[in-house]
């Protein structure tokens, strides 16, 4: 089947089988491997992406439903000049190891702390439950993501404004 | 993991999506969020030959409140009950038990309809539907039924729902301001499903005893249950801490919990009870 949808601002169209993910469609067909898939089933996070703002497991999403979708993948989320808040404050936190959930965990901030950059402590680790990490113990997660955090409520601030 | 090979329809309508599953003679499915169909399918647990996508379909993803109670559409996410105020005091007690379902980016996606057909013993809405004496309407080739939480829940994944049936919407009867009630569950991480859970409320007759006691419970059975011989311990009596003990008890006693690798038999009568123990306890605070 044929679907067009956006995917970190570009128009593409791609020719998938109905049983394609999401997940897949990113990684094969788009050559966008930033998006990991650990589990293929919804337990990770690893394959966390954005698609209409919503952070969502793009390993439980077929890509024939994302017709018309707008779709943010971690590659859309940096960018080439500096490191981004969120990058910056994982890099100062050691908020990352291996590297493996870390795509999933940066879009679910991301997204997240666009949502609701005025996030407690304890709703950051709540949302950060949904993904497993076998290296960080977690801890360097929250604080970095507690320390980018400032940087979205500027940014909703100015938005406000 | 390659899911199994299947056709793909997104229908515009109940209707037609209907006749889409009647047309397979059984062997389409309905695709809702997929957080729960997307993993079976993953591990080739089932092998549709057609999804029929239900994201097009337009009302089905609208909350509606009025005197007959809360009307959730089949499409509503679970994210969208979290983000829906009215819903604090309109049906506190199914606020406080979708909080408790799975995380943050399967909220964007898993829907009421979804869980409902899915049926786990251990998810949190079919439990609230049982407690609450909800109703369900399912739409089929022959038109529109009603039917009631209780006689939905069959076993373990297992409904009364036809293959080629949809539900449409679930209606909680309305929810006296009055109601005392607690919500309840024990998960080794959070969202994870529970490994029991309890929904309770009562109100007070004029005497200012307990009266229509309500104890839902999942995780313990295979199936969302009431029971029926707890409440009938609390109803008549001043909810105090002897009521709540015994009613506790009573409930520990007449479950028929799994022994699995998430816990035993034993160990989780033995939740049950204080998971009782604290709904009621925290109850009357409430009110
Ligand atoms: C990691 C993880 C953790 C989770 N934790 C929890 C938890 O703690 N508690 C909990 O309750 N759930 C949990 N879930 C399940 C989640 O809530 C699902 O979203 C839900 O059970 C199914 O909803 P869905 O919309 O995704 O349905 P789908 O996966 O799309 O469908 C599920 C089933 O329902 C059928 N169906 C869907 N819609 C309809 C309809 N309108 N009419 C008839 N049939 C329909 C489908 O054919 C399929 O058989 C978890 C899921 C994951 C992946
Ligand atoms: S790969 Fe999608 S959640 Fe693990
Ligand atoms: S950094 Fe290795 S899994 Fe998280």
């Amino acid at each position: 089947m044929n679907v067009a949808f956006d995917i970190n601002g570009q128009p593409v169209e791609v020719q998938v089988e109905p049983r394609t993910t999401l997940a897949d469609c990113i990684r094969h067909d788009l050559r966008l491997t930033g998006t990991h898939v650990g589990c293929a089933h919804g337990t990770c996070g690893a394959c966390t992406v954005i698609v209409d703002g919503d952070a969502v497991r793009s390993c439980l999403i077929l890509a024939v439903q994302m017709q018309h979708a707008k779709i943010v993948t971690v590659e859309g989320i940096s960018n080439d000049d500096a490191l981004t808040p969120l990058q910056a404050a994982f890099r100062k936190h050691f908020a990352l190891q291996c590297g493996f959930c870390t795509p999933g965990i940066l879009i679910t901030a991301h997204a997240l702390l666009t949502e609701e950059p005025n996030a407690s402590e304890d709703r950051i680790r709540d949302v950060l439950s949904g993904s497993i990490c076998r290296c960080t113990g977690y801890i360097p997660i929250v604080q970095a993501v507690l320390e980018a955090r400032a940087a979205y409520q500027v940014q909703a601030r100015s938005a406000a404004a | 993991m390659k899911l199994p090979r299947f056709e793909y329809a997104s229908p515009t309508t109940v209707q037609e999506a209907v006749a889409l599953l009647a047309a397979s003679n059984g062997t389409a499915k309905p695709l809702a969020g997929g957080q729960s169909l997307v993993p079976i399918l993953a591990f080739r647990l089932a092998a549709p030959s057609l999804l029929v996508d239900l994201r097009r379909i337009a009302g089905l993803d609208t909350i509606a409140i009025d005197d007959a109670g809360v009307h959730l559409g089949a499409r509503v996410r679970w994210c969208d009950i979290e983000a829906d105020a009215r819903l604090a005091t309109a049906h506190p007690l199914l606020a406080a038990a979708v909080t408790h379902v799975a995380h943050y980016a399967i909220r964007k996606r898993g829907t009421v309809g979804g869980s409902l057909a899915h049926a786990d013993p251990a998810a949190e809405l079919p439990g609230i539907a049982i407690a609450c004496d909800a109703e369900l309407t399912l739409v089929g080739p022959s038109g529109r039924r009603s039917v009631p939480a209780e006689a939905f829940f069959l076993g373990p994944l297992t409904t009364a729902l036809a293959p080629d049936e949809l539900i449409t919407q679930i209606r909680l009867p309305p929810w006296p301001s009055a109601r005392r009630w607690g919500f309840q569950e024990f998960a080794r991480r959070r969202g994870d499903f529970a490994l029991a859970g309890v929904a309770a409320f009562y109100d007070l007759d004029s005497a200012g005893h307990a009266a229509n006691s309500h104890i839902g419970v999942i995780g313990v059975d295979d199936r969302p249950r009431r029971l029926t011989a707890a409440e009938a311990v609390l109803n008549g009596r001043t909810v105090d801490a002897n009521a709540i003990t015994a009613t506790a008890e009573m409930a520990a006693r007449i479950v028929d919990p799994p022994d699995d690798i998430h816990g035993t038999a034993r160990y989780r009568r033995a939740l049950l009870a204080t998971l009782v123990e604290r709904a009621l306890t925290g109850a009357p605070a409430k009110a």
